[in-house]
């Protein structure tokens, strides 16, 4: 008989996946409910952890509970599965930011201006993933934002690891359309 | 950690902050909802950072910086349960009287201790430990004499080496027979420095 795998202490799967779940549950339930779905896919994956010594791919079992998580809270909350917010989609559209959401101060050598820019950068990036078609958006975050391999998000999705792959290159690239123009496509205007 | 496509990389703003603050409220509500079989924390000290662990039934480890935490901490997971997770709280009666002892305002611990950690004979010489009083020093062979096996004086040094509850059970207090300090689990200069404070030769 072989003695069963041992596993590592539950921190040190926190600290090595802890990020990925966090951009997981932003892109699934959004910026503000994140937290909440976080903390519940953690503290379900401790509960469950013990018995879990077989799992080959420790970030796809998490994000396999967070998914499972983020669609009990749409549930409870009753909402739209895509978070959306619409004043930075608006932004998007017409190629201008939203109010509220200004362009990052160019030139700023700030390291607070540079943080907060980032941070505005981010919620417009947020929204256009939500506004992404639903297997686009989970194909670009599984594989690029939690950097799972096509085949585990496919896993996740159902269909085949090809068809994720695609998923993933649609999404992508209609995330750089709806960047275009905005200042926030990652190239200096 | 996956690496962001360029367009993406902005998404990873703040996330540190977020994390630092949902790794601290996880600590927490698992440990109310009893999911936390060994919590942890690590305080500083005068002799290193320290490693506390706890279990349901106390104080279960006391590690020095040199016995590497996180290899502790695998330790743990695969001596009692892998449900391992940084819960300070649970901790702070522990820090409080370490603070204390390292003050200069404690001599005796008074801890709920798990020894699951230390059996048999080990166990049995960790529990004469603490007759050994503040300030004072007994050889490993006068260690030897108080139990059941009194010229096992090798196995004592075992199991003061190996005692996984150092400082809080006093194997610091235990010298060679010529009152030479001997070896330590935090090391040689930690013993002295220990023996030393105990004495009343250094400031706290």
């Amino acid at each position: 008989m072989t003695p069963a795998p041992t596993l590592p202490p539950f921190e040190f799967v926190v600290e090595a996946h802890g990020a990925a779940v966090l951009r997981v549950c932003r892109a699934l339930v959004g910026v503000q409910d994140a937290d909440d779905v976080w903390q519940e896919t953690f503290l379900a994956a401790l509960r469950a952890y013990p018995e879990s010594a077989g799992v080959r791919n420790r970030e796809a079992w998490l994000v396999t509970i967070a998914r499972n998580k983020a669609t009990d809270h749409h549930r409870k909350a009753g909402r739209l599965p895509v978070p959306v917010d619409h004043q930075a989609v608006a932004g998007l559209d017409s190629g201008v930011p939203a109010p509220g959401v200004p362009r990052p101060a160019a030139g700023g050598d700030d390291a607070v201006v540079r943080a907060v820019a980032a941070g505005e950068t981010a919620t417009v990036l947020w929204a256009a993933i939500g506004a992404l078609p639903p297997r686009q958006r989970e194909a670009v975050v599984y594989h690029h934002l939690a950097g799972l391999p096509h085949a585990e998000a496919a896993t996740l999705m159902g269909g085949n690891a090809a068809a994720a792959r695609r998923a993933a290159a649609d999404g992508m690239r209609s995330l750089r359309a709806a960047l275009q123009g905005t200042g926030f496509d990652g190239k200096d205007v | 950690m996956a690496r962001l496509p360029i367009e993406l990389a902005d998404l990873a703003a703040g996330e540190d902050a977020s994390l630092h603050r949902l790794r601290a409220l996880l600590g927490a509500a698992a440990g109310a909802q009893g999911l936390v079989d060994v919590a942890y924390r690590v305080v500083d000290s005068p002799v290193g950072p320290l490693l506390l662990a706890g279990t349901e039934a106390g104080l279960v480890r006391v590690a020095f910086e040199r016995e590497g935490h996180d290899d502790v901490l695998e330790f743990l997971s695969a001596a009692i349960s892998p449900r391992v997770l940084a819960e300070p709280a649970r901790l702070d009666p522990a820090a409080r009287e370490l603070d204390e002892y390292f003050a200069g305002r404690r001599q005796v611990f008074d801890l709920p201790l798990d020894f699951r950690l230390a059996t048999g004979f080990r166990r049995e010489v960790l529990a004469h430990l603490p007759e050994i009083g503040y300030g004072h020093t007994a050889s490993y062979a006068g260690v030897a004499a108080l139990t059941s096996s009194p010229r096992a004086v090798r196995a004592v040094g075992t199991a003061c080496a190996r005692n996984p509850l150092p400082l809080v059970v006093p194997c610091h207090r235990v010298v060679r027979a010529d009152g030479s300090p001997g070896g330590y689990v935090g090391g040689a200069d930690a013993k002295s420095l220990l023996l030393r404070f105990e004495a009343g030769r250094l400031r706290p």
